[in-house]
């Protein structure tokens, strides 16, 4: 019993304590010191700051209705979407009579406000974070003129904003051609400050 | 398949043959404390580590020794653990009056921690304050995952040891695989996460005055030192409850290919690792090319699924160019889920870049299908190993000698009734859990009220969570409410029996293989390297999982996309 204890329980416990100490404790703190002194807009949620307020972060889409502004995808997050300390998706199958319903709402929603056409798919899906900061060019495309009659700007000026803020894969294969909706509604609002940009971006 | 997806692909899987030599030798270096270039910066932290726990480092175990060891090991974490979480409203580091977890949530969470399989019936931004992530959680990681490499380098000993009685000491293996191999990946892995956007501070949530003049509260924290040993370890739990889709855990597709090439990394590098041991690296390559063809077509099966999108949708909608967006992110896009979705299960790591729940009917049979092949394409970090080498390597040499009359053996030792009874041992345990906790939740009304989605559906969310939890992995059919009673406590069972009910058989084996002498190979020997063992291989796994599972596979994923085909919704 005395053996068990001394050469089985001892060196659980003690090393439990210990590497909970190093791996728990000494790691974390580390990488936060690294982290905060070589990266610190990333470290603290790459947010964006106007005007010395921070309206958001550049990578946690937000809700927007208001037709001038772009719309991002249906999210599931929270009870009206977009909580950003609640992130999840609908988990609704393939086969499930709910997402058909909910994407043919969408769908029609989508139309009536932007005059028609085949809907971009993930402008009627729900991301899986419900905080997806980005749309395809395809579903930017698909808002310009809606955005352009609202702002009483011509429709290439529309485009030029989506295409500033167009990001492509990276060395042209991994990842998909997006459009961040926080920064291109800020650009179109005169909001966006140099030097603003996703954080890593390479594209 | 899209270019892009296909470039993604084969650049990762490019990328982990080029790190399995180079990590794999790591690997065998450190565990076996030869010089490496870390050693003279670690040793120190070794020797102080051993001294404040009473390790003596030159002693070795039996296998009755390494498996008491493992086994109190892990009560000790259960308790500890369990512990904090039922008191971490009062504990220190409450960023935002997170309440204590219930008794039976408290056992889910700290058993799945623990057993490597990070099943989380809590959500991670809601349930668990800064102290439980980094001082718990993100611990449960590393020493998990550094016993999952120990037992497997156990294995390896106890195979090719010549009439030894011992199979080496756990507590040096469990230190040496934190602080030699986790540690510096993690540190270098969690600053790039950083660079690329996850956050990592002690800030609490953070509110903000949106563009239309609403208030969203941000939830940030010391996420990246987390979310990359959660990849490198296998482990998979997210900081946040959208795990691996959350921009602040997976910012960009550099960052989702790295974490792919994270959770890859130790698991194929430990068959090179194994070949070091048996003295022959066509042994560990002809394992490597086993692991990696099956975890390949069930890929290319599900993104080629995932980029085709849903048939039931309406004619409005255009998926030609994205595919199935339901639950999946706009920067990754539907095939590179589908990508995810194979490597995360097909190792034993449970992290979710989309939700599967959301995936098409046959592409999430391609998860339920990786786990229930008990995790060991490649599987988790040496559980993997060790289930390919019992459920692989052990029955596959008994049933090649049984169908052409050769003497059954492995690596130049006999294969004999002890260690045949072992291996079936951890399949049996395996199918009995998966198959009788489904059984018993489609019997009874707890288990009924968990499904959210109806027809098939519901009955796939039930067997993907026990498949998910007794093959240690941890990612769901999120749809499944599994924070009751029923689910926290039958779920901890299931990862209980998944862990342990395959650890001890293993060690056992190592022990009894470990004491048999070496025979030389004579012509009754059946090669254990080559194209035709890797053929044999594939094929024992595949119709073990296929005759054990596919009963259950039918009426799950199968029929829901035959109902699909005709068009019924639920």
């Amino acid at each position: 019993m005395r053996s068990f204890l001394r050469h089985v329980l001892l060196p659980a416990v003690m090393l439990l304590v210990v590497l909970t100490l190093i791996t728990g404790a000494a790691y974390p703190a580390l990488v936060t010191a690294v982290a905060q002194i070589a990266f610190n807009r990333q470290a603290n949620g790459s947010m964006v700051i106007v005007n010395g307020q921070a309206v958001g972060s550049s990578l946690i889409g937000q809700a927007f209705s208001d037709p001038k502004y772009f719309w991002g995808r249906p999210s599931a997050a929270g009870r009206d979407g977009y909580d950003a300390g609640d992130s999840g998706g609908t988990n609704l199958g393939p086969t499930s009579a709910q997402l058909i319903a909910n994407v043919t709402a969408a769908v029609e929603a989508a139309q009536k406000a932007n005059g028609g056409g085949p809907v971009p798919v993930d402008l009627v899906t729900s991301s899986a974070s419900g905080l997806d900061p980005d749309i395809s060019p395809a579903a930017a495309e698909y808002q310009v003129a809606r955005v352009a009659a609202a702002r009483g700007i011509t429709r290439d000026a529309v485009r030029a904003a989506v295409a500033r803020h167009t990001e492509q894969p990276l060395l042209g294969f991994l990842g998909e051609p997006r459009v961040n909706v926080l920064e291109l509604n800020l650009d179109l609002d005169g909001l966006l400050s140099p030097g603003a940009g996703t954080p890593g971006a390479s594209g | 398949m899209p270019l892009g997806d296909l470039l993604t692909l084969t650049t990762l899987f490019l990328a982990v043959v080029l790190v399995t030599p180079v990590l794999g030798h790591y690997i065998w270096l450190a565990m076996e404390g030869e010089p490496t270039p870390l050693r003279p910066a670690l040793r120190p932290v070794e020797r102080l580590v051993y001294r404040v726990s009473g390790v003596d480092e030159t002693s070795e175990m039996s296998w009755k020794g390494y498996t008491v060891a493992v086994l109190v090991m892990a009560g000790v974490a259960i308790l500890a653990g369990y512990a904090m979480l039922r008191l971490q409203d009062v504990l220190p580091l409450n960023q935002g009056g997170i309440p204590a977890m219930s008794p039976d949530l408290a056992f889910n969470t700290s058993v799945s921690f623990e057993t490597n399989t990070n099943w989380q019936n809590y959500s991670g931004e809601a349930g668990a304050t800064y102290l439980i992530q980094t001082g718990m959680l993100a611990v449960r990681n590393f020493t998990s995952a550094a016993t999952g490499l120990a037992v497997a380098i156990a294995l390896f000993r106890g195979l090719t040891r010549r009439s030894a009685k011992t199979i080496g000491n756990y507590w040096v293996d469990l230190t040496r695989g934190v602080l030699y191999v986790l540690l510096p990946i993690s540190v270098v892995g969690a600053v790039v996460l950083v660079w690329q956007g996850v956050p990592q501070t002690w800030d609490p949530t953070r509110a903000v005055t949106t563009l239309q003049g609403a208030v969203q509260n941000i939830a940030i924290g010391p996420v990246a030192s987390q979310e990359w040993i959660k990849e490198l370890g296998n482990n998979g739990g997210g900081f946040f409850n959208a795990n691996s889709s959350h921009p602040f855990e997976n910012p960009t597709p550099l960052t989702n290919w790295l974490e792919m090439l994270a959770l890859l990394a130790v698991p194929f590098a430990l068959t090179f690792t194994f070949g070091r041991y048996a003295g022959s690296q066509r042994q560990g390559w002809t394992i490597f090319a086993a692991m990696m063809l099956v975890l390949g077509v069930g890929a290319v099966f599900a993104m080629h699924l995932e980029a085709a999108g849903n048939p039931l949708f309406p004619a409005g909608v255009d998926q030609t160019v994205l595919g199935n967006m339901e639950g999946k992110e706009a920067r990754f896009g539907a095939g590179v889920g589908g990508l995810f979705m194979a490597v995360t299960t097909g190792t034993s790591t449970g992290a979710v870049n989309s939700w599967h729940d959301s995936a098409q009917p046959l592409s999430g049979l391609v998860p339920l299908f990786n786990m229930e092949l008990g995790e060991v394409t490649p599987g988790g970090i040496g559980a993997g190993m060790y289930g390919m080498l019992i459920i692989g390597a052990i029955l596959a040499v008994f049933i090649a000698g049984l169908m052409v009359g050769r003497t059954p053996e492995y690596l130049g030792k006999k294969v004999e009734a002890y260690e045949i009874k072992m291996a079936m041992l951890t399949t049996l345990v395996l199918g009995a859990s998966i198959l009788g906790f489904t059984a018993l939740a489609t019997a009874t009304d707890p288990g009924l009220a968990g499904p959210l989605n109806r027809g098939p559906h519901g009955f796939s969310e039930i067997l993907y969570a026990y498949s998910s939890q007794t093959g240690n992995n941890g990612s769901a059919f999120a749809g499944l409410s599994g924070d009751t009673p029923f689910y926290n406590i039958t779920g901890a069972l299931a990862m209980l029996i998944g862990r342990y009910g395959m650890i001890v058989p293993i060690l056992a084996l190592a022990g009894s293989m470990a004491a048999k002498r070496r025979v030389a190979p004579s012509l009754g020997t059946f090669p254990t390297t080559g194209a035709l063992w890797v053929v044999l291989l594939i094929g024992v796994i595949v119709i073990v999982g296929a005759l054990t599972f596919f009963p259950a596979l039918a009426l799950g994923p199968i029929s829901e996309q035959l109902l699909q085909n005709a068009g019924k919704t639920f």
